[in-house]
């Protein structure tokens, strides 16, 4: 009951953060902060969401791109079959993403650590390469998907939307991030990641709750990349199933710190941020170097991320 | 489907798996005997084909001669890399999680490097033989194949004989299974460890060469290969080189036919695809122990 209140004041106080930072994004009064800010959020929703599989049960899921390609494509489907609104959407790249990450759990989870690892970079070339030669979603050509101009019954523009609904689904995602992390869910997926054996021997139904964060954190990736060819507004295979968001999906859990929702919060924004400026004022690819000489850096020097410095920090003290 | 074709698909196959043994040999060793994921060994495949290239574009010197000098450079960088891993993950007992994430970064790295110094633009070599092909029959032998098909098949069947007759090459099989035993018969297993994962890179200057005699080489292709050496390594039985040799034989015919009967553009799917079936069904592979 008691952390029942909690939550609820977690959900509240997460909900005035997300209206602080849509009225601060407003007042900027430039579209630039929008679009910047987008992406930036996607981060922490993809960073977040590859947490409850990589960080808190110890699967490397290299898979990313492939989970949110799911949902810009599942996106890019419908607006061609039947045009729907972009929550919709958002839901329906969740069901399909969520059902891939359970068939790929059912598929490799049997299997020690590092083969998982390999079997989702695996589904990420079998996916494009079906979204390649399936010539409906466009194919290699790729496909245009046009933004209105503006929301129906909302007198916003329409960048403003996906902004709210990214906001949204950050929210949603670091919410659901804490609930797990502090329900018997988690405490079961700790004792995945620290010793599976122990945790199977002990009573804990693994494959069951591996399962669940297969699940739970495929979904949340489609959840993001659902309101992607809007943004974009032309959608190719390889910008939905780009490598950087596998990496960067990493690296910012990696640098923030993976034992609580915290850190990938705090690495995305950082890295996020960096990774808007730099794009700007150097070029993408040396960003993108960036983001590679941060992870690796990180996991030697600092394996448990900014937050296990800080603790380091004031725990001596 | 006519007799010709078919005949060909298989040949083509042939020579495409004798390549393919040659680019998973590194991760047999790394992977499968050391237990390493080195998921960044594709990108040290791209890594030497550039400097193939590099040193072919400057000197005119053959790829596979140019490979043969770089491989004490390759050795090097493994020893390094490895020593690196050990202290980062090895020594402190750290959750293999972490060492993935090394060797992704690693992967990343080299591969933005090798596109900020080159761009995006496919690199070729030259060499007298690499337009030549032999007729036998009706069978067409390419060069550009053949030759690299027959260097790693002798790179293969070296690398056979040093792990199994010489004294390093049985302690490099045993370290996985058994270190104390290992320090009983004097031989460091940090050492040993150290020099198997250099050996698996050096592998890595060579098969470059050859990616490069088959293909123009660009600095994002590596990834097709991660599925690939991956998929041979699981299919081979991990650690075993007659069994690496097995798989690369037996991809190399499936994306061949897969090539010839369906279109290249099916043909990542194949490897990857063939890898998931394995993890799935038989995840111990066709030799595996």
């Amino acid at each position: 009951m008691n952390s029942a209140i909690r939550s609820g004041t977690f959900v509240l106080a997460c909900s005035a953060v997300a209206a602080i930072v849509f009225v601060g994004a407003w007042t900027a009064g430039n579209d630039y902060v929008f679009f910047a800010g987008y992406t930036v959020l996607q981060f922490v929703v993809l960073a977040t969401a590859w947490n409850i599989l990589g960080g808190y049960t110890g699967y490397v899921n290299f898979g990313t791109a492939a989970f949110f390609a799911l949902g810009a494509y599942s996106t890019v489907f419908f607006h061609k079959f039947y045009p729907m609104p972009v929550p919709v959407l958002v839901i329906i790249g969740a069901v399909v993403s969520g059902l891939v990450g359970l068939g790929m759990g059912y598929l490799t989870l049997r299997l020690r650590g590092a083969f998982f690892a390999i079997a989702t970079l695996a589904l990420a070339v079998v996916l494009q390469t079906l979204v390649v030669n399936w010539n409906y979603v466009g194919g290699a050509r790729g496909a245009y998907v046009i933004r209105p101009a503006a929301v129906e019954g909302l007198s916003l523009p329409y960048i403003q939307y996906l902004f709210l609904i990214m906001l949204a689904l950050a929210a949603t995602a670091i919410v659901t991030a804490r609930i797990v992390e502090r329900s018997k869910l988690g405490f079961g997926f700790a004792a995945i990641r620290d010793d599976e054996l122990a945790a199977e021997a002990s009573g804990v139904p693994t494959l069951k709750l591996k399962l669940i964060a297969t699940t739970l954190s495929g979904a949340l990736m489609g959840m993001a990349g659902a309101p992607f060819p809007y943004y974009i507004g032309y959608l190719q295979p390889s910008s939905a199933f780009a490598l950087e968001y596998a990496v960067n999906s990493i690296a910012m859990p990696m640098i923030g710190g993976t034992t609580s929702w915290v850190g990938p919060l705090l690495g995305a924004l950082l890295l996020g941020t960096l990774q808007q400026i730099t794009t700007v004022t150097i070029s993408s690819a040396v960003n993108l170097l960036i983001v590679g000489l941060l992870l690796v850096g990180f996991v030697i020097i600092a394996p448990n991320g900014l937050i296990g410095l800080w603790q380091r920090l004031f725990r001596k003290q | 489907m006519s007799y010709d074709l078919l005949l060909n698909a298989v040949m083509a196959g042939l020579l495409l798996g004798g390549f393919y043994a040659a680019v998973t040999i590194g991760i047999s060793i790394s992977f499968g005997i050391l237990d390493i994921v080195n998921i960044a060994h594709p990108a040290f495949i791209i890594l030497g084909s550039y400097i193939a290239y590099i040193v072919n574009a400057q000197f005119g010197l053959d790829p596979i001669a140019a490979s043969i000098i770089a491989l004490p450079v390759f050795y090097a960088l493994g020893a390094a890399i490895y020593q690196v891993y050990y202290l980062s993950f090895e020594k402190r007992g750290q959750d293999p999680l972490r060492g993935l994430a090394f060797f992704f970064g690693i992967l990343f790295i080299t591969e933005v490097t090798l596109v900020l110094t080159f761009g995006v633009d496919y690199r070729y070599v030259q060499a007298g033989y690499i337009e030549q092909s032999w007729h036998i029959g009706i069978i067409d032998l390419p060069l550009r194949m053949l030759v690299p098909c027959l260097m790693s098949l002798i790179m293969l069947v070296a690398l056979q004989l040093f792990l199994t007759r010489t004294f390093t090459g049985r302690a490099i099989m045993a370290v996985a299974q058994d270190q104390l035993a290992l320090q009983l018969m004097a031989a460091d297993p940090i050492r040993i460890k150290r020099i198997a994962f250099a050996i698996s890179i050096a592998t890595a200057a060579l098969a470059g060469a050859f990616l490069i005699i088959i293909q123009p080489v660009e600095p994002s292709i590596g990834r097709d290969y991660i599925g690939r050496v991956f998929a041979i390594c699981v299919l081979g039985g991990l650690g075993s080189l007659p069994g690496t040799l097995i798989g690369a034989v037996l991809l190399g015919i499936v994306e061949s036919f897969t090539a010839t009967f369906y279109g290249p553009s099916w043909g990542p799917a194949v490897s990857f695809g063939l890898l998931l079936l394995t993890l799935a069904l038989r995840p111990v592979g066709l030799l595996g122990r």
